[in-house]
């Protein structure tokens, strides 16, 4: 049997060098006469080892990492094929402790499978929970979601089974499944790697929507900030439809169901519903307002479906599993497991999939390793940059979606980022402010107007300008934005700007004296 | 390079009808139109604008409040060369700003401006998605992590030769 060696794909990976690896190795294959072929698998996520480049031996995978293109002749002369001894050689990967800490059932064949082989995916256990759906009716899978716990992992947290249920009650002869893959929270990679990973997964989980909801037409609404995961899904949709799973008949049931990847156009807020709805339609990313709620009109008026990528990817693992399995992950009403991606100044960057209910203090000091600089770290932005930064004295809170919201927090799409001691947190909470400002849709005044008004008396505070006023001025206008915006990206931006500023008030003294003070 | 600026309605029309053509059968076309457009031209020509109104029966105005929402679509070719530098916050906490500035330095433009000799725009971007290898970058299609000094250094070098 011809060896299989893994070189990430990802894009991850590849930032790190992973194409130069690559060719390096089918050089040093083809100069030495040796039998093996390249595949370009997924990232496990543990990204401060990649490329991390994997074999398969007699006595299973073996890992080498962080490898660069001037490492692979030595790799290969001691035996790579083998599993040989090297500086790199990290042994079995899945006994590395950041992996074997982890519970990963959406991301269970991500890093291992050849993306785009069937047979790979298949033999992982893919199309398990597919099969199974096209023989129950739509009202027993519909319950069988809802009954696994699983909630709207974009962050907002909505119960998906219920979202189905209600698309699935509607009698319109048109209904769509539309897949939120807007990714652009910094600090979130998590629908990039599943793309990228094992894009079948997600085709999988947008299919069993369809069956289950009565929608015979999908959409992937992808970020154009992801040419490797669009590349990934067309070129897995056209797989698929070639080998039944999408078209007329899903696996020879009489349930028809297609996918289309559209590629968005650089705007963050097309990532809030009803604003991708209205692009999807071919117009400005505007929001709007609800109800009518996309479950009752959505995209061209019809009833939607729209969930996250990691939503409807941990969908085939609970049809194959059964709810109950699914569900016995987590903590309290936040069931399943949850990818936590641990990313910024942190040593050991990637993603994590856990049960909920981890401390953020676990994530961040034990899991993750403090930051990359080694200095003490100072603040961590959860749920990208609509969520709160905070202080090493909530690190006691636990990763779950009413402990946060509790802490004036949010979990958003499990995005944490790390910052050191270095961090000005006047200067995060401003480019809140000013993030929101470049962002805004302009429908709603709150966020059109508040961002640019934030930006200013932000810059005021940092002037020294009768600080006490523009700190009063700018908490009063975090109220108004939070409740008198449309949608999360007004309503949501108080959140990093009043943690700054609650959790860190010293960064808020004018200048001039934190300047007197050092 | 082809001089993109200066072409004659009647080309930039003909160009734009094939694009139109191949994406006027999908629902809600818009985006996929100008997608394709910029895919074409290197950016969207005002010229283009009128044909696409014309084929999907919109107004000017509408295609261009389209247009102009999205970050993506330049009104103007790029340079040669098109650096996305990300500014989030994951590239904020790994000394993003000060690497931001270097490279404008070297490059000598701000962001979203392009070299006076046409070599390179420069763009910012709010994350690419590899922020556990942060600082990130994307260089046309290659894609660059954990940017340092030298790897700034090496991408001012790369797009100026």
């Amino acid at each position: 049997m011809t060896a299989r060696i893994f070189v990430p794909g990802d894009a991850g990976a590849l930032a790190l060098g992973a194409d130069k690896v690559a060719l390096a190795l089918a050089d040093g294959l083809a100069e030495r006469g040796l039998d093996a072929q390249i595949v370009r698998n997924g990232s496990r996520g543990l990204y401060w080892l990649e490329p991390m480049v994997e074999v398969e031996t007699d006595r299973g995978r073996v890992a080498y990492g962080p490898v660069a293109a001037e490492d692979v002749a030595a790799l290969l002369d001691t035996g790579l094929l083998d599993g040989g001894d090297h500086a790199l050689r990290l042994g079995d990967p899945e006994e590395i402790p950041f992996l074997k800490r982890q519970s990963r059932l959406t991301f269970a064949r991500c890093g291992i499978t050849d993306p785009l082989s069937l047979d790979d995916y298949r033999a992982h256990g893919g199309l398990a929970g597919l099969e199974k759906a096209v023989a129950m009716t739509p009202a027993a899978i519909v319950e069988q979601v809802t009954d696994s716990g699983l909630r709207g992992r974009g962050g907002a947290g909505f119960p998906t089974g219920i979202k189905w249920k209600t698309v699935l009650a509607t009698t319109d002869a048109r209904k769509y499944i539309v897949c939120n893959a807007d990714e652009g929270d910094s600090g979130t990679f998590a629908d990039r790697m599943i793309m990228e990973g094992d894009p079948f997964v997600l085709i999988e989980g947008m299919a069993i929507a369809g069956i289950a909801t009565g929608a015979t037409k999908g959409y992937i609404y992808l970020r154009s900030e992801y040419p490797h995961a669009i590349r990934a899904m067309n070129a897995a949709i056209a797989i698929a439809r070639t080998a039944g799973i999408l078209g007329a008949s899903v696996l020879g049931s009489p349930n028809a169901f297609d996918i289309e990847v559209r590629v968005g156009a650089g705007a963050y807020v097309c990532g809030e519903e009803t604003s991708l709805l209205e692009s999807l339609e071919g117009k400005r990313g505007q929001v709007r307002a609800k109800p009518p709620l996309p479950a009752h009109k959505g995209l061209f008026g019809r009833p939607t479906v729209v969930n996250n990528v990691i939503s409807l990817a941990s969908v085939p693992i609970i049809m194959d599993k059964g709810a109950a399995f699914y569900r016995d992950f987590g903590m309290g009403r936040s069931r399943g497991t949850i990818p936590i991606q641990i990313a910024g100044n942190v040593k050991y960057g990637g993603l994590f999939e856990a049960g909920f209910g981890l401390t953020l203090g676990e994530i961040v000091d034990e899991i993750g390793g403090g930051t990359a600089t080694g200095r003490p770290v100072k603040a961590v932005q959860v749920g990208g940059p609509l969520g709160a930064y905070f202080p090493r004295a909530l690190f006691d809170t636990p990763f779950d979606y009413e402990a946060f919201a509790a802490k004036d927090g949010l979990i958003g799409h499990a995005g944490i980022v790390v910052f050191d001691d270095t961090a000005d947190m006047l200067k995060q909470a401003r480019f809140a402010m000013e993030f929101c400002a470049i962002e805004s849709c302009g429908k709603c005044t709150p966020c059109r107007i508040g961002s640019v008004r934030g930006v200013e008396v932000i810059d005021r505070i940092a002037a020294g300008e009768a600080p006490d006023r523009q700190i009063a001025l700018v908490t009063d206008l975090c109220n108004t934005m939070k409740f008198g915006s449309l949608c999360a990206l007004g309503g949501f931006t108080p959140y990093p700007v009043m943690s700054a500023l609650t959790h860190f008030p010293d960064d808020f003294r004018p200048r001039a004296m934190n300047e007197a003070a050092e | 390079m082809q001089q993109q600026g200066t072409q004659a309605p009647a080309d930039i029309a003909g160009r734009t009808n094939a694009v139109i053509d191949a994406k006027k059968g999908l629902e809600g076309p818009l985006l996929p139109i100008l997608n394709g457009v910029q895919a074409e031209f290197g950016f969207v020509p005002q010229d283009a604008l009128p044909v696409i109104a014309d084929a999907l029966n919109l107004s000017r105005a509408e295609v261009h409040g389209v247009m102009s929402f999205y970050h993506d679509y330049r009104r103007e070719p790029a340079g040669r060369h098109v650096v996305k530098l990300c500014r989030a916050e994951a590239c904020q906490s790994m000394d993003g700003d000060a690497l931001a500035a270097r490279l404008m330095d070297l490059l000598g433009v701000g962001l979203h401006e392009t070299a006076a000799d046409g070599s390179v725009t420069l763009e910012p971007v709010y994350c690419l998605g590899l922020c556990a290898c942060a600082p990130a970058a994307m260089v046309d299609d290659q894609v660059i992590g954990r940017l340092d000094r030298d790897k700034v250094e090496a991408i001012a070098r790369e797009v100026r030769s």
